[in-house]
């Protein structure tokens, strides 16, 4: 398990006016070579914690139809994490593949956005954070698809087609609870409510991002937002939801600064491998 | 690092390891095995005898998996990303071919183009039809049922027994069958 990086007293200063997770980024020197390798553990990442935790509904969803399309979009998921995480494991060139990456990472050397480790709550907040992120992994991955690394390229040219059955899925989900009775309606706002404080995460440009987009590997996230805006407020104004306020951004996932509940969740998924290191299928 | 584990991964990318390889196939047979001289059309009649795991049915070749044959070379595609039968579709082609004598005719993978249902040939949509899946139709166009024929049709489902095929039901004989979705 590595320690924590010791806060430096700029860190903590820079901690005290900035938004949660911004703090100054130790690894930002040693990254120069590693950019390609951070942006597929980033892409793999969020595909793999969002895999995982819809892998968790299978065989308690509310009915067999919903069961199987939980676990379909898990397997998509788990599939760009396969493809995204041995490009990473590969690009690195220190023997690690895509399953030693999944497996014998800590909880801090993880980079997924906050917004896919929230817990799946009841089945309205599932599908709340399913919508958002599906609705911004497809605007992400429609750039992508023009990336000047091939295989970021070629798995965005291949999954946005899956991702864009994800994003009507989950939409028509959030329109049926949210336009539906007293309480889906209620829940849904919950969900909604929940999921809304991780949405600014998923514009954020930083060190890595930018390093990647100059190179060309990546795409300008905060150009999405204008995009990202109207397809969820028409979608949540068609279920009758309010769009949420404004809130304080919490960020910090790119950079290994995770909630409580991604722990939690490699726990299950990594117990495994870790206890029998040479088990294989 | 002395990893010789057969992981999906490492199959997937046929990185010399088990049945990717016929160097260490060779070496695992002390017997010759048959030489087969068809060149590429005898390589695309092996092709058109493997079945997809999932939808038996139809061939990998029917099914617009296979991309390219060369004399030394077959080129697939998955379905879709995360598809669990992609895995198996590679080694069955490895062990119809190694069957037939393509030893030295390897199997690569490709990504890029996508993979689309428009790539489903003729027969391959006949083939799904006499099986009782419903071959995909473009968006808002009419589904048949395999079983009936009917266009009274219902979708149930947009995700059926596999990522590729939504469930739907028939109001005509109330049966229940799968589309295979426009992809």
């Amino acid at each position: 398990m590595p320690s924590l990086p010791p806060i430096r007293p700029e860190d903590e200063a820079a901690a005290r006016t900035a938004p949660h997770g911004t703090g100054a980024f130790d690894a930002v020197a040693e990254l120069e070579p590693g950019i390609l390798f951070n942006t597929l553990l980033r892409l793999g990442d969020d595909s793999l914690i969002l895999g995982q935790r819809l892998g968790e509904w299978t065989g308690h969803a509310p009915s067999v139809e919903v069961d199987l399309s939980l676990a379909n979009m898990a397997l998509d998921l788990i599939g760009q994490a396969t493809l995204f995480l041995d490009g990473a494991g590969k690009s690195e060139g220190q023997g690690r593949d895509g399953d030693k990456l999944a497996f014998h990472r800590d909880v801090l050397d993880f980079t997924n956005c906050l917004l896919v480790e929230q817990p799946n709550g009841d089945f309205a907040q599932t599908m709340a954070r399913q919508f958002l992120f599906s609705t911004w992994q497809k605007l992400l991955f429609e750039r992508l698809i023009a990336s000047s690394d091939s295989l970021i390229a070629a798995v965005a040219e291949k999954a946005v087609k899956e991702v864009t059955y994800h994003q009507e899925l989950s939409a028509e989900w959030v329109i049926r609870l949210g336009d539906g009775t007293e309480e889906s309606h209620r829940r849904m706002t919950d969900g909604i409510g929940w999921m809304w404080r991780f949405v600014p995460e998923l514009f954020e440009m930083d060190e890595v991002a930018d390093a990647a987009l100059t190179r060309g590997l990546f795409t300008d996230l905060t150009a999405l937002r204008p995009e990202f805006d109207r397809i969820v407020g028409a979608v949540l104004s068609e279920a009758m939801l309010e769009v949420p306020g404004d809130q304080r951004p919490i960020l910090g996932g790119r950079r290994g600064h995770h909630s409580e509940h991604l722990g939690h969740l490699l726990c299950t998924m990594q117990y495994l491998p870790r206890t029998y290191p040479d088990a294989v299928w | 690092m002395n990893d010789v584990t057969l992981s999906p991964s490492r199959l997937r990318e046929g990185l010399g390891v088990g049945l990717s390889s016929p160097s260490k196939l060779e070496q695992a047979h002390p017997r010759p095995l048959p030489q087969a001289g068809g060149g590429e059309n005898g390589v695309w009649e092996v092709l058109r005898s493997v079945p997809d795991p999932e939808v038996p049915a139809v061939s990998v070749v029917d099914l617009g998996i296979v991309r390219s044959v060369t004399a030394d070379l077959v080129t697939i595609t998955p379905t879709y990303t995360g598809c669990p039968a992609t895995e198996v579709i590679e080694r069955d082609i490895r062990a119809a071919l190694d069957a037939a004598g393509y030893r030295k005719v390897r199997v690569e993978t490709a990504l890029s183009p996508a993979w689309t249902t428009d790539w489903i040939t003729p027969e391959g949509r006949a083939k799904l039809h006499a099986y009782g899946i419903a071959p995909p139709v473009p968006r808002g166009a009419a589904v048949v049922c395999p079983q009936c024929g009917s266009s009274d049709t219902a979708e149930i489902s947009r995700f059926g027994s596999t990522a590729c095929k939504s469930l739907w039901r028939c109001r005509s004989c109330a049966e229940p069958f799968d589309l295979f979705k426009c992809h």
